[in-house]
């Protein structure tokens, strides 16, 4: 199970020109498997699919976990015993600087891969820097909102509907910190043993789990700001 | 400091857990004692504890859910001398205590009884039979089980420190509310099962990838055995559903701990749906239970029978039917709770059809045996034993889907027969059987045959005289979950039901004398050969106990059912293949931090329980720096010499050669 001289992805490239027209899958009739790939002709993938596709169907799980907390939202929305409601707590331009500010992150977090492939170790860290600041700047707007709104006297314990948005939104901030917990540990690794395969692999999944947020933000930004100005 | 936790946690004025309690603790005591002057301490840590081999974490998951099932066992046996003796009485179980034992017997019969057996097999014998050295993450996996061994002594910490739950095995909100249950009961069950399910969700996550993309070559899709499909779909089951789990239970905490209003019956909280998001992991859990069970049958069935599983593919699209249904029927439990007609009939008819996928196995398994040599060894018993009581236990099933019918049994007896007749029959049985089955390829010599006959046919006859009689009090309207009865029409039956439970008793004594005589025995009884059975998939093709590596050289699989293919190519041409060319292996090192993890869990656990802050920050952070450490160590595997594999691999073959000139000799073909 060891890496093979090539990274997946040429494989996949070359797997490509070879059968333009079956993008992903092995052609018809009898062909040279791929080693490493994991497709039962050829063996146990490499550990640097592995890694990936485990992580995936982590992601996938964490997903469902969201959605959980989505659909709390969309049954409680109109719970709001007589309190507040969606309009009375959106602010919009915030929320629109929030949702720039995370999606400059992915950006800046893309970089920092590209930079990976590379071996650049100054700017793999650079742009790890840049999306940790990122992240930050949006978890400190977030807890601005928060902060605020409690001291409005708008708490998750008044009402389902406050119970059910604090949730949502504070358990995409609850990954958002961790991930930059997680951010921090990858920049020490990358300082200190360099760009060994299992670091990469493990870049290779923070990656992966930042834009996951990124695309839970969106939802969230959609579904619980966007569509609450106008409840 | 201590947060709640003082000394009136300790239940000084109820004889029977306290009782229990110094028991367990003096038992636990002896064992320590033991093995401290054995000097088995390094032994237990270096090669179990901190093992990462995908083989030992399998038997310490089985080890954890047979003791777990004999601790929901001793629960079941209070519920129904309760019931017995409570007519027109109360009993020698007061209603609090005894609220508790019914929702323990559930929790931990199905999150720490069956999920970790389940879960053990899965682990056992998936990498064994695709032909791969381990599975995917091999030291995620340690710490998926001991997280599941963190959550089961939590849940046992609760007899002796505080109480559990009185809610029932799934804690229905507002009930489950701090209003109506402030004492740190619903708080066990929560961060137990909590913890628990993150560990099994590794679990889960680990296996589905070892299957999608750890293979021997060869292995394609529609050549791995029928254990690894229901393998794949269970936890494809555990990705989807745990997760649900896993949000439903954050919702409630923070209703119990905050105060918010996710579930609560006030402020726009919304009860229903907690029933909701449970149900919709609870109807896959019993999925992913039943389906490694019917993956465990029909590898005996084909085995026994000496034949090909009847169709292979068909079973392949039941299996994976079944995935896909049973994530859609979950409102079945609770078609009473007023989601209307046109809702009622579309659970009704999904899960009628479930039945479908059933009865395609079914008759697969049957058809299986026509024709086929059909040897009675003690796991066939099990398996014959399971058609029988789960295709009565599946006709009630249908019956209790039908919403009219359903609204006259709801909450009854009847129910509980159903379940437990389906739980019992399919995954309990499939277990047993399954443990006959593997037992020699884990650890080197048969069960005793007679001891196992003996435990199969008291288990079946007290299974039928325990739960017939509940079906007809169901019938005859008599709820679940009574403390006391008032109406004495029903003291015959309720008799009846104890001399049942007394049978299974004497079955679960008949199986840990077949545990002790096999022990004593095992000489006598020693597999040599690593296939005792006459087997046909790969787990046969290495040594019993399999070496740490599992194969001195990675199979290549030629075609449907590996090793059979092997097997006959032996006999037929009356000699071994050639030897291979022996190489080093490169194998995972082992490593404390699924230990360490689970320590603090249970830590975290233990301090959220009792309101201890400090502690669960303490113990936050200490897990967090065990993983910056792990993230930290520069060394992931070691090689194993070739000469040493080489060593393993020889004698295996010599044990085959001898038995390939025995065949021989006594003008024996296949």
């Amino acid at each position: 199970m060891t890496d093979s001289r090539f990274p997946a992805s040429i494989e996949t490239i070359r797997r490509v020109n070879q059968d333009p027209h079956r993008l992903g899958h092995r052609s018809h009739g009898p062909s040279e498997p791929i080693e490493g790939a994991g497709h039962g002709a050829s063996g146990p993938a490499q550990k640097r699919i592995l890694v990936g596709y485990g992580f995936w169907i982590y992601l996938l799980s964490d997903i469902v976990v969201f959605s959980c907390f989505f659909a709390a939202f969309a049954v409680q929305r109109s719970a709001t015993a007589g309190g507040p409601t969606m309009a009375d707590i959106v602010d919009v331009n915030r929320v629109a600087l929030q949702t720039g500010v995370l999606l400059l992150s992915s950006y800046t977090c893309m970089l920092s891969f590209a930079a990976t492939n590379a071996r650049s170790r100054l700017w793999t860290q650079v742009f790890l820097l840049a999306t940790g600041v990122l992240g930050l700047s949006f978890l400190v707007m977030e807890f601005q909102e928060f902060a605020e709104l409690v001291g409005r006297g708008i708490a998750p314990q008044r009402s389902g509907m406050l119970t059910s948005f604090f949730g949502l939104v504070g358990l995409h901030g609850l990954h958002v910190t961790a991930g930059g917990l997680w951010l921090l540990t990858m920049m020490a690794q990358v300082q200190v043993k360099g760009f060994r395969p299992e670091i990469i692999h493990r870049l290779l999944c923070f990656n992966l789990f930042w834009h996951a947020l990124d695309i839970v933000w969106i939802g969230v930004f959609t579904i619980v700001y966007l569509m609450g100005v106008n409840a | 400091m201590f947060g709640k936790l003082d000394l009136s946690a300790i239940p000084l004025s109820q004889p029977i857990p306290l009782i229990t309690s110094a028991i367990v603790v003096v038992i636990g005591l002896a064992v320590a004692v033991l093995i401290t002057t054995k000097k088995l301490w390094p032994y237990l840590w270096h090669e179990w504890i901190t093992s990462v081999d995908h083989k030992r974490i399998g038997i310490m998951y089985c080890l954890l859910g047979i003791l777990m099932l004999i601790r929901g066992f001793a629960d079941a046996i209070m519920m129904r001398t309760q019931q017995a003796v409570a007519i027109n009485a109360e009993g020698y179980l007061p209603p609090e205590h005894y609220n508790q034992i019914f929702t323990a017997h559930g929790t931990i019969m199905i999150l720490f009884g069956a999920m970790p057996l389940v879960l053990g097999f899965m682990n056992f014998l998936v990498p064994l039979q695709l032909g791969v050295r381990d599975v995917a993450f091999p030291t995620f996996n340690s710490v998926g089980f001991w997280l599941t061994a963190s959550g089961a002594l939590l849940v046992n910490v609760s007899l002796l420190v505080g109480e559990f739950a009185r809610t029932g095995w799934l804690p229905y909100p507002p009930l489950s509310e701090t209003t109506y249950s402030p004492g740190v009961g619903v708080d066990y069950y929560l961060w137990a099962v909590q913890i628990s399910g993150i560990g099994t969700l590794i679990t889960g996550i680990n296996i589905v990838t070892t299957i999608l993309k750890m293979r021997c070559p060869g292995m394609s899709y529609l050549r791995m055995p029928v254990f690894c499909w229901t393998a794949l779909a269970s936890c494809l089951l555990i990705v989807a559903a745990f997760p649900i789990l896993t949000a439903t239970l954050a919702m409630l905490t923070l209703d119990r701990y905050v105060g918010w209003h996710y579930f609560t019956s006030m402020s726009g909280g919304n009860p229903m749906m907690f029933v909701n998001l449970i149900w919709a992991w609870g109807h896959p859990e019993v999925y992913i239970l039943i389906l490694p069970a019917f993956g465990i049958f029909s590898e005996i069935f084909s085995t026994f029978s000496g034949k090909p599983l009847f169709g292979y593919r068909s079973m392949v699209a039941a299996t994976l039917f079944i995935c896909v249904v049973s994530m859609l029927v979950w409102l079945h439990h609770f078609f009473t709770m007023g989601a209307g007609a046109a809702v009622n009939t579309f659970f009704g008819i999904s899960s009628s059809i479930i039945a479908v996928g059933t009865g395609v196995k079914i008759y697969n398994w049957i058809f299986t045996m026509y024709g086929g040599r059909v040897r009675l060894e003690v796991p066939m018993l099990w398996s014959l034993g399971f058609i029988f009581t789960f295709i009565l236990g599946g006709l009630t099933g249908v019956l209790l889907a039908i919403p009219p019918a359903d609204f006259v049994t709801h909450n009854s007896m009847f129910l509980v027969a159903h379940f437990h007749n389906v739980i019992i029959g399919g995954v309990v049985f499939g277990i047993f059987a399954g443990v006959e089955f593997w037992f020699p390829k884990a650890f080197g010599f048969r069960l005793h045959a007679g001891w196992g006959k003996a435990a199969f046919w008291l288990a079946l006859f007290g299974f039928w005289v325990t739960f017939t009689p509940l079906y007809i009090l169901g019938l005859d309207g008599m709820t679940r979950r009574l403390q006391h009865i008032n109406f004495e029409h029903w003291t015959p039956w309720l008799y009846v039901s104890v001399v049942g439970i007394a049978i299974l008793i004497a079955g679960v004594v008949a199986q840990v004398l077949q545990l002790i005589v096999s022990i004593r025995n095992r000489d006598a009884l020693r597999d040599v050969t690593g296939d005792p059975w006459d087997g046909r998939s790969l787990e046969w093709a290495t040594a019993s106990p399999p070496p740490f590596f599992n194969f001195a050289v990675t199979p290549n699989v030629e075609g449907e059912e590996a090793y059979w293919g092997i097997k006959l190519r032996a006999i037929e041409t009356q000699q071994l293949s050639p030897e291979p060319h022996y190489e080093a292996i490169e194998m995972p090192i082992n490593s404390p931090v699924g230990f360490y993890t689970a320590f603090f869990a249970t830590v975290f656990g233990f301090a959220m329980i009792w309101y201890i802050w400090w502690l669960a920050a303490l113990s936050l952070l200490a897990a967090f720096i065990g993983f910056v450490v792990f993230a930290w160590r520069d060394v992931h595997e070691f090689e194993v010499p070739e000469e040493e594999v080489e060593r393993a691999e020889r004698k295996r073959r010599a044990a085959r050669e001898e038995f390939l000139n025995r065949l021989a000799h006594e003008g024996g073909t296949a």
